[in-house]
């Protein structure tokens, strides 16, 4: 279901970094098409 | 891998396993007794520029306002004047006459809840208002840069004027400035200045980053100044001034070649003083401290100033979420803050040298794993836990301004992150979370100026409090956002441990 779904990640430094986000993602077959982390503050 | 936990003097008594993931935080008892290593905190100073005009200089409101003239409209209409700014309750924490721990008693929003009676002087900082600030610029300016209105400059600027002869004109000479690009200086709606490029062909040196640079050293010398002036030392005796301001001063063939520091020595008139900068993102305060603290713990220096000035670039950051809020727009204020650093005296507090953390390459940058690196495991190393220390100076960005933008409150996920840790670690319950975040940390009340609110600007309440003895610890903790710059992946932090030389 997920194979071949695109997906834009967004992290936060705070929280959630990108390339984690992409590699749970990429695990569960979604195709990765641009990960970043952001800093808010 | 098991790594010793040791400085070059070897004064730790943990040691500790970092093997594999199990076996984060198992302590080992060690023989050898703790000896600490301090380096004095002569005084800390804090200041807060107030420079509603430049708020459209801001990196976002000057992209938005080019792409949306009529931004520009409702950003004005929504500035603050100097007495609301100054009457506004996390600056009267940031400049010490209110303590941090006073403000979840205080009344929301701050910025209609103003302080009665508040004033622009405080215990350890003070605001300085946008006339004084456009007088300094001109008292600093070394390449005729800046140039002002004259009739203006008499009557708002003059009194505030000192260092070199500033550059005055007519209204027509300063307008025909701007017409060929210059920047716009205005005074509420006056034209009053015009800025100048460096260059006509070196993109490091146009008006817009020569300005936030002559900023940040003006601001960061201020408060170098007012801090000699507090405590009463003389000029000359500062050996070395490390700047961590925010800025890339340089030219086209070095951009961030830097060396802010020795022009801020220099605008002070600390005539025996060189220097240079340290930079690491947000963090840069905190390792400009260890490296001034480690200048003189080695005896290559006797005093040492730490300095940063105010980043232009984040006036306004958030000033979209703050008009669809219907809110002033408060990142109007340049923050800047100067610490001094000596041998240590009886009884002062102090850096612990030995409690310093810095977070390595492998540690990963989940909250977690900055938690351990920058908290758990420098304390250890001392024999102490998350619940020993009194205070923990976090990033402290002030959450009135980073809520509306869906940015959340910062300083409390930090100390949820520690509470939490605290929590597997079983040094706490569950339960004892809220506890723990409010009997040991505070609520954020520095602007969105990246450097200053991350850890030093806590600083000048933690002196107060270890003095007092109502604390008698406090680790500070910086983060730094090093992927922004597009060359790693990685964070960074940097911590130390504050406390009074009294062994």
């Amino acid at each position: 279901m997920q194979k071949g779904k695109k997906i834009i990640a967004i992290g936060e430094r705070d929280g959630v970094p990108g390339p984690v986000i992409a590699e749970c993602l990429e695990g569960a077959g979604y195709e990765v098409v641009f990960q970043v982390t952001e800093c808010f503050v | 891998m098991l790594l010793q936990s040791s400085n070059v003097r070897r004064r730790h008594n943990y040691k500790i396993s970092i093997s594999d993931e199990s076996s984060r935080g198992n302590l080992e008892r060690v023989s050898n007794p703790i000896k600490p290593v301090r380096v004095g905190i002569e005084g800390v100073s804090y200041s807060l520029t107030h420079v509603p005009d430049l708020v459209r200089y801001g990196s976002k409101p000057l992209r938005e306002i080019r792409a949306r003239p009529l931004l520009g409209q409702q950003l004005a209409e929504r500035l603050r004047d100097f007495n609301a700014a100054t009457a506004y309750a996390p600056h009267q924490v940031y400049i010490g006459n209110i303590a941090p721990e006073q403000l979840r008693e205080l009344a929301k929003p701050w910025y209609e809840k103003l302080i009665e009676g508040a004033t622009a002087e405080g215990r350890f900082g003070d605001l300085v208002q946008q006339d004084r600030f456009y007088a300094q610029l001109g008292g600093s300016d070394h390449f005729e840069l800046v140039k002002f209105e004259e009739q203006w400059f008499r009557e708002h600027a003059a009194q505030h004027w000192s260092g070199r002869e500033p550059r005055l004109g007519s209204l027509t000479e300063v307008e025909a400035r701007c017409a060929k690009g210059a920047l716009a200086l205005y005074s509420a709606r006056r034209l009053v200045g015009a800025f100048e490029q460096g260059h006509e062909e070196d993109a490091s040196l146009v008006a817009e980053i020569l300005l936030e640079n002559l900023a940040a050293k003006v601001t960061a010398a201020h408060s170098l100044r007012a801090l000699l002036s507090t405590l009463k030392m003389d000029h000359g005796e500062i050996d070395y001034v490390i700047s961590c301001s925010e800025e890339a001063v340089g030219d086209r063939y070095n951009r961030g070649g830097g060396n802010l520091a020795k022009a801020i020595a220099e605008d002070v008139g600390c005539q025996n003083a060189s220097g240079s900068d340290t930079k690491a993102f947000c963090a840069g305060p905190m390792y400009a401290m260890v490296h001034g603290a480690s200048l003189i713990q080695s005896g290559i220096a006797n005093k040492v100033a730490v300095v940063a000035g105010g980043s232009l670039a984040k006036l306004g950051m958030k000033f979209e979420s703050h008009l669809k809020k219907n809110m002033p727009i408060l990142e109007d204020v340049l923050g800047s803050f100067a610490a001094i650093l000596a041998p240590a005296k009886a009884g002062q507090p102090s850096i612990r040298l030995d409690s310093v953390a810095f977070h390595p390459v492998r540690a990963g940058t989940s909250p977690q794993a900055m938690a351990e690196s920058l908290a758990e495991r420098p304390l250890a190393k001392l024999g102490l836990k998350l619940t020993d220390v009194d205070r923990y100076g976090v990033e402290l960005h002030n959450p009135e301004i980073t809520t509306p933008s869906g940015s959340g409150d910062v300083p409390r996920t930090n100390y949820l992150t520690l509470a939490a840790l605290a929590v597997m670690r079983g040094q706490i319950q569950k339960s004892e979370m809220e506890d723990f975040v409010r009997a040991r940390g505070m609520l954020g009340y520095a602007p969105t100026q990246g450097h200053i609110p991350s850890a030093i600007v806590y600083l000048g309440h933690a002196l107060e409090n270890l003095r007092a003895g109502k604390i008698r610890r406090a680790l500070l903790i910086a983060k730094g956002s090093l992927f922004l710059g597009r060359m790693t992946q990685l964070s960074d932090g940097c911590s130390f441990l504050v406390d009074c030389n009294d062994v």
